[in-house]
Parts: C-alpha cells; structure tokens; sequence
C-alpha cells in the first residue's frame, strides 16, 4: 500500500457545522457539515462548479458564510476583524495562480507577513525564510523577483511564504492546475513532504496520484453539497454513489 | 515497420551567438531616411523645414539687444534689423521672478529656499540611494522655506512643528487605547493647545532669529507659481490616494463623501474654484477670519489636483489582480498593512504616467492666479511689464522666457518620472 502512516490526533481542528453560502441568489454551499482532526490530510475533489474552492476559501474567510459556523483551532469565524486576523495567520493557503507580491523580491514575499503580523525581528524572519526556501529547494533564488521563476518555482515559493507564518493548518486552492505537466511533480513533492511532517492539509485537486498516497480522507463534492467521503482506497477502488463513480470514470478514464 | 516520419534526435545543438548586427552610418540612412521614394521627399523636406526655421529665427536671438532701457530704444539699437529685445529681460528678471513687491535685499531668501529643495527632496525622490535618516530633511524643508520665504520669526514654524509633533504622538497613543476616532480627537486637541500656547512665546520672542516679514500679496513671479506647484503636487498625492481608497471602501458614508467631492471637483473649472478661493470663501468663514489668500488658493488647487490624481490611482488599484488582495488577506495582513504594503506601491507604480500627467498640468495651471490678480511670472508679464510705458509689445520675449522656465521644470518631472518607472520595473527583467 503506498499510503504512508501518519498519526492523526483526536483533537479537532477546524469544525464546520450547516454551512451555507450563496452567492446572490445561487445556492453556493448547501448544509456543509466537515471535521477536520489535527494531523489530517484531505483532498477535496468533484466537478468545476460544485463549490469546493469556495468551501476551503471560506475557512479562512476569503468568502463570507451566511449561515452555519466555522470554528477554527478553536476559534469562531464571526465578523469580528480580531478573529478573522488571528484565524488567517494561523491558516496558510496556496492559490492556483501563486499570488506572490511581484514587486517584491523572493525573500521579501516570505518575511513580509512574519515581520508586520508576528514582528518579527528581520533578521530572525530572514533566517527562517532561507530555511523554508531550501526545504523547498530554492535558496538560490532568494534575491530575485517573483517574475524571474518559472511557474513551479513560484507556487513553491508560494508555499514557502506560507509556511513562514508557522500556519498550523494548510489549504491549498488547485495549486498544481495552472502548471506545465513537467513542473506539477516537484510542486507535488513539496506538499508530500509537508504531508509526511504532520501538517494539517485541506488540498482542492485532481491529482488522484497525490490523493492516494498522502490523503487520509477524500472527499467529493458537487452541486454544493459533499457527496462522499472515504479512505482514498475505498473511494477509488469501490465507489458508492453513481455521481462519484461517474466522476472517476471521466478523469481516470483516459 | 519504421515509418518514413520515424526520426530521433541524438546530437543537440550548442548555444551559438547571434550574428553581428550590420552597422554603419551610411546603412542606418539608407535605411530609416532613404529607404524610398516617398521617404526621401519626406526627408528632404524636413530637412528645409528645419533648416528655413533655423535660418529665420536665428538672427532674432543672435541681433538681441541685452542693454537698453525700453522698447524704443531697443528698435533704435536694432535700426531696422531683426532682433530680439532681451532687454526687457535684464531690466524686469527679478519681478519674473519673485514678483513686483518682494523686497529686493531678501531676494537670497527665496533663493536660498529654491536651492535647498533639491537636497530636501532628494531623500523623497530617490529613496534607493538615500539613507532614511535624511528624509527628516524632507520633513523640516516645508518649515525651513516658510521661515526664508514669509520671513517673521522662526518660533512660528517650530511652534507649528512641535504642534504636529505632539499631535502625532497623541493620535499614536490614543488609537492604540481607544480607537480611530478618539486619536484623531486626541490628536486635534494636542496640537491645538500646543499652538495656542506657542502663540505667547512667539509673541514674547518675536525679534528671536527674525527675518523681515513679507506679506502674502507681495509674494509674486515664477516664485509664486513654484510655491503652489510644489505644496499643491506634495499635498495632492496624499489626499488624492485616500479620496481613491475612500472610494473603493464598503463603507457606504465613507464611500459617498468621496465619490460626491471627486465629482464635485471634476465637474468644476478651475478658474471657477480661484474665484471662490479670491472672493465666495470668505463668507463661509466667521466675520474676521482672515485666511491667507495663498492659503485660499493652495486648498482649492489641492483639492482639485486631488480628485484627479484620486480617479488615475484608481485606476491603478482596479488594474491589480484580486489575488493580490486575498495573498494579503490570507497571509493575516490588516487593512492598512495590505494597502501600505501590497497594494499601493503596485497601484501607485502604474498610475506613474497618470500621476504626473496631474503633476505637470497642475503646475501650468498655477498660471490661471493671475487671473484673480495675483502676480505670478504671467501675471507680473500681462500686468506690470507689458503695460508699462517702457515694455508694451515685447510679448515674444518675454513669454518665451516664462515658457522656457516651465520647461525646464516640467521636463525635469517628465525625465524623472520615466527614470522612476525603469527603476521600479521588477516583473519582466
């Protein structure tokens, strides 16, 4: 089995209960209901449109909720800007399309949040930069600008950035999908590694490969709803609803 | 069966340079002057063009009188041939430059204060290669220049200064404890009491470190435009990214006090606002409040600077992808750490050519005071040179003057502005 063994805790760390989001008038996210336990790596997949990404975009409030309640490490997701701002330094995220700040060099992308959320001395936060650009295989960049690197570069250093803050949790929003095919493995390397630390993971992808040896749980969405949940063995091998294995055929199929 | 397509590479080709370019002065002509028929027309008659502007003009500059005491003896001079009358030049420069009123000992004065904005904004302008520590240059130039330019005693700019100082601190300790709001309360405060205190001291020390006091209404020529286009382009900026900021705030109050003066503002000419700034303004103050007519002038020139700059650094913020705002957000960044720190230096960079478009026309349009009567270097022309016995007709002369010093200056900011952009260019290197 080329599941690796990684504990996972009994303490929760992100609780979703009856969620429910829309957009305008458009039914986004219907009774959500999710555990999250410290520890666990989870991948999230279903159809363009079923609302995964908005799900895990509303874990750190990207997306407001409108009904139902998210609580975070303990935490509860409200209006309230003081928790908003404690949740996000605690929950990393990784979009599909990088995001790093192009005016700003590699090292300067990864201790500006460090240096102003957590003030953090300089020279500390450089310190712990260059050591999360070498976990990610990248000290040499450090001095140039995010326009300089080649896609996988820079969703590493994406990563890299977040990982600076010391998050407890990670998201990450389809973060191999604006990738060339050569670059999506050495992305890929870098979250099993983090994986295999221990780190919690919530992944939006479709990277079943990735899913079956580093996931504990996936689950599939559509229409806004979550459909299935399993061990990534059950869920591939002996799927239960006719949406899931529909979904399977169509992206393993070829 | 091997297919006839069937083919593999086995030897991969080494970098080779790339072929010399083809020089020489003769080439390039050939190519970019002469590379047709119509090409060469044209050629040929731009070359008679320039060539026919030159040859005219010449002999006005090259016969130009430099000494003579007014116009008729000037023509005297000339006797019938074509020439300039620079005279006009070296009798009046110094009302061109510092008006018709300034007191001629104190011309060092402005001088002076021109000569040190250079190094005082240098820290500002070229924060690369300037220490930080030398922008308290930047901070202390505005009270330094009143100090030369306006005269009076010093204790009147630092009495302001400290003013500002202990406002600051009380805003920074207040918003802190108990919010926004109160440090601004806090803040108002502060500096009102430390003004209304300061004004015993300077009056008790009003001979301390004096310079003879020069009244606002004296102050005049190309000294006066550059006095408003330096404060109106400094103040505009600010004010300008927070209308821009305001207006994109989800604060409905915020955002509709904004977008009403913005297009208020730009709705009105600027001539209209100067009127109100000379005449209207005064009746919505109390009975007895003098504002400087400077004063007067440098608000409305601001605010109308501002709401343009404000719709430019629009722009630029809409032009920023939303993923920039979610990277900030999401790496626990507040409102103004995002903006400070994220947003704005992008925006602010595409808005560069926007921003000094505003600049540039703004200081021209300093030039629309004469038109409330007060002497800037056009008004000192219309006004006193051109009606004076001495000097009526020699318009060529000296507004070619006036041009050439709003030349050299808004050149200056056109060169600076494009070196800015290549020195902040980081995405395509």
């Amino acid at each position: 089995m080329a599941q690796t063994q990684m504990k996972v805790s009994d303490e929760v760390a992100i609780q979703i209960n009856q969620m429910n989001k829309w957009y305008g008038t458009f039914h986004v996210l219907r009774d959500v209901n999710l555990t999250v336990n410290r520890g666990e790596r989870i991948v999230i997949c279903g159809p363009s449109g079923s609302g995964k990404s908005t799900l895990i975009r509303c874990i750190n409030r990207l997306e407001e909720h409108q009904a139902g309640d998210i609580i975070v490490d303990g935490t509860e997701l409200s209006s309230d800007l003081k928790n908003i701002d404690k949740i996000r330094s605690e929950v990393g995220m990784c979009f599909q399309h990088f995001n790093l700040f192009p005016h700003l060099t590699i090292l300067e992308n990864c201790t500006l949040a460090p240096i102003w959320v957590r003030k953090t001395p300089k020279k500390e936060a450089e310190e712990t930069a260059m050591h999360f650009l070498e976990k990610v295989k990248i000290p040499d960049q450090a001095m140039k600008y995010p326009g300089q690197l080649s896609g996988g570069q820079q969703q590493r250093v994406a990563i890299a950035r977040s990982l600076c803050m010391k998050p407890r949790i990670m998201l990450f929003d389809e973060p191999t999908s604006a990738l060339d095919p050569e670059m999506i493995k050495e992305v890929l390397d870098t979250m099993i590694e983090l994986a295999e630390e221990g780190m919690t993971m919530l992944c939006v992808t479709h990277e079943m490969g990735f899913a079956r040896q580093v996931a504990n749980r996936v689950i599939f969405m559509d229409q806004g709803q979550i459909v299935e949940q399993n061990e990534p063995e059950e869920f591939f091998n002996n799927p239960q609803s006719e949406r899931t294995q529909l979904f399977l055929s169509q992206i393993i199929g070829h | 069966m091997a297919s006839e397509y069937s083919y593999v590479r086995t030897d991969f080709l080494g970098e080779s340079p790339p072929p010399a370019r083809e020089t020489g002065a003769i080439k390039w002509m050939r190519e970019n002057l002469f590379s047709g028929w119509l090409n060469t027309i044209l050629t040929v008659l731009a070359i008679y063009f320039v060539v026919w502007l030159v040859v005219g003009v010449w002999p006005w500059f090259a016969n130009g009188v430099w000494d003579a005491d007014n116009l008729a003896e000037c023509r005297a001079i000339l006797d019938g041939a074509t020439g300039a009358c620079f005279a006009v030049l070296s009798d009046r420069w110094t009302q061109m430059l510092f008006g018709i009123a300034y007191p001629a000992d104190g011309f060092w004065r402005p001088t002076l204060a021109f000569i040190l904005l250079f190094p005082s904004v240098a820290p500002a302008l070229f924060a690369q290669y300037v220490p930080r520590k030398f922008l308290i240059a930047t901070a202390l130039y505005p009270f330094l220049a009143y100090w030369l330019i306006w005269g009076g005693t010093i204790m009147i700019p630092i009495v302001t200064l400290i003013g500002l100082i202990a406002a600051y601190f009380a805003f920074i300790r207040l918003e802190r404890a108990s919010g926004f709001f109160m440090g601004l309360v806090g803040g108002v405060v502060a500096a009102a009491i430390i003004w209304y205190l300061g004004g015993f001291v300077t009056d008790a020390m009003s001979g301390f470190l004096a310079l003879p006091e020069v009244a606002s209404r004296d102050m005049g020529g190309f000294m006066l435009n550059m006095i408003l286009g330096v404060v109106c382009v400094s103040l505009s900026l600010p004010l300008g990214i927070v209308l821009a900021l305001g207006r994109q705030s989800s604060m409905p109050i915020i955002k509709g006090i904004c977008v009403i003066f913005i297009e208020f503002i730009r709705g009105v000419p600027l001539i209209t606002l100067l009127f109100v700034a000379n005449v209207v303004l005064a009746y919505f103050f109390p009975p007895g409040t003098n504002l400087d007519l400077i004063l007067r002038v440098i608000i409305m020139i601001t605010m109308f600077s501002a709401a343009y700059i404000a719709e430019v650094i629009r722009g630029g913020l809409a032009a920023l992808p939303k993923g920039q705002y979610e990277a900030g957000d999401s790496l626990g960044l507040n409102y103004s750490q995002a903006m400070r720190l994220i947003i704005l230096p992008q925006a602010l960079k595409i808005s560069i050519p926007g921003i000094v478009n505003v600049a540039v026309g703004l200081f021209k349009d300093t030039t629309l005071v004469s038109v409330i009567s007060m002497f800037d270097l056009v008004g000192v022309i219309r006004g006193p040179i051109l009606s004076s016995t001495d000097w009526t007709g020699v318009y060529w002369e000296a507004f070619g003057f006036a041009a050439l010093l709003f030349f050299v200056i808004c050149y200056g900011i056109s060169q600076y502005s494009q070196w800015l952009e290549r020195q902040l260019q980081t995405d395509h290197r």
